[in-house]
């Protein structure tokens, strides 16, 4: 163990999409000694597909714009269990990040007068739900995610970040006193396994769609982030709380952003019929995704689905022409054409809800440090470690993100985890270091694969059963014998796993082992949010139930906390108390 | 049966001495897969096949390969676009070092993606809000901010396989117009200055293989004509 090389930073970011590079940008400007570990290169990460937009009222399409009704969407959107300080913060500090990102160079699509183009998305209104639709999400074409992506890799460029590029982190390393001091990684190249030491910890690892067996999110999206702290004996927030995107091309999962509906496309039925008119009679297809998306599997549950087996819905653009198409959605064209075989300008593109976002994660305030509760049920700071992007849950997004508020998300709680780490810094941080029992526990499982023997299962066929187990039982809508069933499956899953080969044990750049090491965080995410969802005996959002079709908020106006130890569901308060404008009462929530 | 006979660059240089090519036969059960698939596919049967992928929607870059002799990204190639005879071949990008199997090392290419400084520079204080662009100015834009950094147009350039440390490559050089062409950055001058010797531009020969294999349709061959004039306007 002792032979073991270790690296030492000042903080180092385990994640190299949207909200690890702007994170990464303030400490490398700050001078901290500071590193990107990422398991792709930078521009590979999932921030790359986001397509539609930044959310943020920068009063471009509406100069009388103002981010206290961004808020009041927001936590409407979330069903009342988003933190409403720290959506406070996000929609107030929004506008300063997004112009740092257009100062940065970000290629904004733009009005006639030159300012940033904004587009209508879902669940917006102007004048807390009273004035109408609102067009609040800065564009790059539908190619934003693409563009925020490469211009923060640029400026990390130029303000000369250290990269680990290619490099997998496998767990956290955690002192005798349970603080976070650095964690294990693997060089992907060499094989190489280094002891990174760091005063701070950043989980920037994004989301986790791929336990699910249909998504819009990338083959990397495994929850490594996730895994690491369930395993360190971290809770997770909201992990019953997943996103299914109404419009997933049906087939394939790829995203259709919801700006096409922005622009002014919509769903219709085998009947050929606007169905959302039915359900939402004022927002219509710009409703809030969950009721969207339900509102798609109501229509084909009922038999108004499309195609030989009715399992789809249309989405019609033909109408808005092909100048708008080439000038605002170029990117759908392709992919349509690619995924769907289907030229948007002439016929509908066939869709279907698909995961695609985890409201939940790791639980941190709005500088970013994770919390856990202490045995009173109070929050408590976990020293060394930080989430922020997808990976965390601050919460922003509650029950039910908006879209266009993840990129806003990323760059806003990148920034701010920065900002608070280069303070912590200048203060002094002194851990005690890890001792060698420390690092043996969290090398304990890359050993455990790389001496695993022949006669255990394959990995990618226990993936695929996790993958069809938390698509059957956890999907849009939920009931308890069901889930019941899943959660069971799960449990006997896991021990399976933990049986299973890796036939390869090479070490140059293989990525079976990479694989191996993904499904065992999959398996955490999926458990936490299989009894999160279980327990949760209510409707909210994302989270809809047969068995509890209305929203509690007697019992249920409340996040959950998962606790791998245990396996326990236990409570915590949302935060009512924003610093600057009254708090936002829960309503019935209609669209 | 519908089996595909697919061949595939295999080295692992932990336990190969040579390269060499491997068959295998995948069973599409008829459907038109993309290559990526079928690459999975093949994994399942031998999961030390190496190779990268993330996105596997054609936007994040990661899986450019040589595909029955052209370049392209597997996750967005249907193999009823390169399949002839029921074969298909497939070999890691040319001309850059191979790691292991289809994973090649990058370096050289990002080498000099970084060489032209591939961010927005203006030396005027930022505003309050953000910087206006007209539609007409943010429109030089377009065909130059979508690249992905996939390399599948410097690593089919012959120019580039001359002499990857000094001529910047299609890639490179697209972005480098990207930001010649953005009505907000101030640094054309320096910029131009750092590509005026004879390699860095001058080595491109209009060979045009950049644009027939980009896979989001970019046209590096005539940002760098563009480059060139810029150049020559520069000089008189």
């Amino acid at each position: 163990m002792s032979n073991l090389r270790s690296l030492t930073f000042d903080a180092i970011i385990i994640g190299g999409g949207g909200s690890g590079l702007r994170a990464a940008l303030e400490l490398a400007k700050s001078g901290k000694k500071t590193a990107v570990l990422s398991k792709v290169f930078p521009t590979r990460s999932h921030t790359v597909s986001a397509q539609g937009g930044i959310t943020c009222a920068i009063a471009s399409a509406d100069p009388n714009d103002d981010w206290r009704w961004h808020m009041y969407d927001t936590v409407k959107g979330g069903d009342y269990i988003a933190d409403q300080d720290a959506a406070e913060y996000m929609c107030s500090e929004g506008p300063k990040a997004v112009f740092e990102l257009e100062h940065m160079g970000l290629p904004f699509s733009r009005f006639d007068n030159g300012r940033i183009y904004q587009r209508p998305f879902g669940g917006q209104s102007k004048n807390f739900g009273e004035g109408g639709q609102a067009a609040r999400t800065c564009a790059a074409a539908d190619r934003t995610g693409h563009a925020l992506l490469h211009t923060l890799y640029q400026n990390n460029l130029k303000n000369n970040t250290t990269f680990l590029n290619e490099w997998y982190a496998v767990d956290l390393v955690k002192n005798a006193n349970g603080d976070v001091v650095g964690c294990i990684a693997m060089c992907i190249e060499t094989g190489e396994v280094v002891h990174v030491k760091s005063k701070a910890t950043v989980l920037a690892t994004g989301g986790a769609g791929r336990i699910y067996a249909s998504t819009t999110n990338a083959l990397i999206n495994t929850g490594d982030g996730i895994g690491m702290a369930l395993r360190a004996g971290f809770p997770m927030q909201d992990m019953e709380m997943w996103q299914f995107h109404p419009t997933g091309i049906y087939g394939a999962g790829t995203l259709v952003t919801e700006g096409c509906r922005g622009e002014g496309g919509y769903l219709v039925n085998k009947d050929g019929e606007r169905f959302m008119e039915r359900y939402a009679p004022n927002a219509k297809d710009l409703a809030g995704r969950d009721v969207v998306a339900r509102s798609m599997v109501m229509e084909i549950l009922e038999g108004r689905g499309c195609g030989e087996k009715g399992d789809h819905v249309f989405l019609k653009l033909d109408h808005l022409g092909e100048e708008v198409l080439g000038k605002r959605l170029p990117g759908i064209v392709e992919l349509s054409k690619t995924f769907a075989h289907v030229d948007p300008a002439k016929d509908p593109i066939p869709v279907v809800p698909t995961c695609h976002y985890m409201m939940g994660g790791i639980p941190t305030n709005i500088h970013g440090q994770a919390i856990t509760q202490d045995e009173s049920g109070n929050d408590k700071i976990v020293n060394g470690l930080f989430a922020c992007g997808e990976a965390a849950c601050v919460s922003v997004h509650g029950a039910n993100r908006l879209g266009g508020n993840s990129l806003l998300d990323l760059v806003v709680f990148g920034r701010a985890a920065g900002m608070f780490i280069e303070g912590a810094l200048n203060e002094g941080i002194e851990y005690l270091d890890a001792s060698e029992s420390d690092i043996e526990f969290a090398m304990k499982r890359i050993t455990r694969w790389n001496e695993s023997e022949e006669g255990g299962e394959s990995i990618p066929e226990l993936k695929a059963e996790l993958q069809d187990i938390m698509q059957n039982s956890f999907g849009v809508f939920r009931e308890e014998k069901n889930m019941q069933e899943g959660v069971k499956k799960l449990a006997e899953l896991r021990g399976r796993i933990a049986n299973a080969h890796l036939p390869d044990k090479s070490n140059v750049f293989n990525t079976a082992r990479v694989e191996a090491l993904e499904l065992d965080n999959l398996m955490e995410v999926a458990e936490a949010t299989a009894i999160a969802a279980l327990e949760r005996k209510e409707s909210r959002g994302a989270h809809s139930r047969y068995d509890y079709p209305d929203r509690d908020d007697v019992n249920w106006l409340k996040h959950s906390l998962y606790f791998p130890a245990s396996k326990e569901l236990k409570k915590r308060d949302v935060n009512f108390k924003p610093k600057t404008v009254d708090t936002f009462e829960p309503k019935v929530r209609t669209y | 049966m519908s089996n595909l006979q697919v061949s595939v660059y295999r080295y692992n240089p932990e336990t190969d001495s040579a390269p060499y090519m491997q068959e295998f036969q995948v069973d599409t059960k008829g459907r038109d897969l993309m290559v990526l698939d079928v690459l999975h596919l093949m994994k399942e049967q031998d999961s030390g096949l190496a190779y990268r992928r993330s996105c596997r929607e054609g936007v994040c870059g990661s899986d450019g390969m040589n595909m029955n002799g052209t370049n392209g990204l597997a996750c967005i190639t249907p193999l009823s676009d390169v399949v002839k005879n029921n074969k298909l071949t497939l070999r890691p990008l040319p001309g850059l070092p191979v790691i292991r199997d289809m994973v090649v090392d990058m370096g050289l290419f990002y080498k000099q993606y970084e060489r032209i400084q591939p961010y927005l520079q203006n030396d005027t204080p930022a505003p309050a809000i953000e910087r206006l662009q007209s539609p007409e100015e943010r429109d030089k834009l377009d065909g130059l901010y979508e690249c992905i950094l996939c390399a599948c147009c410097s690593t089919s350039c012959p120019s580039f396989w001359w002499n990857p440390d000094k001529f910047v490559g299609p890639a490179g050089l697209l972005q480098s117009y990207r930001f010649l062409a953005d009505s907000r950055d101030t640094a054309t001058r320096e910029r131009l200055t750092s590509l005026e010797d004879p390699f860095s531009v001058f080595r491109c020969r209009g060979i045009m293989n950049c644009v027939a294999v980009c896979p989001k349709g970019l046209n590096p061959t005539r940002a760098i004509g563009k480059i060139r004039e810029m150049l020559l306007a520069d000089a008189t």
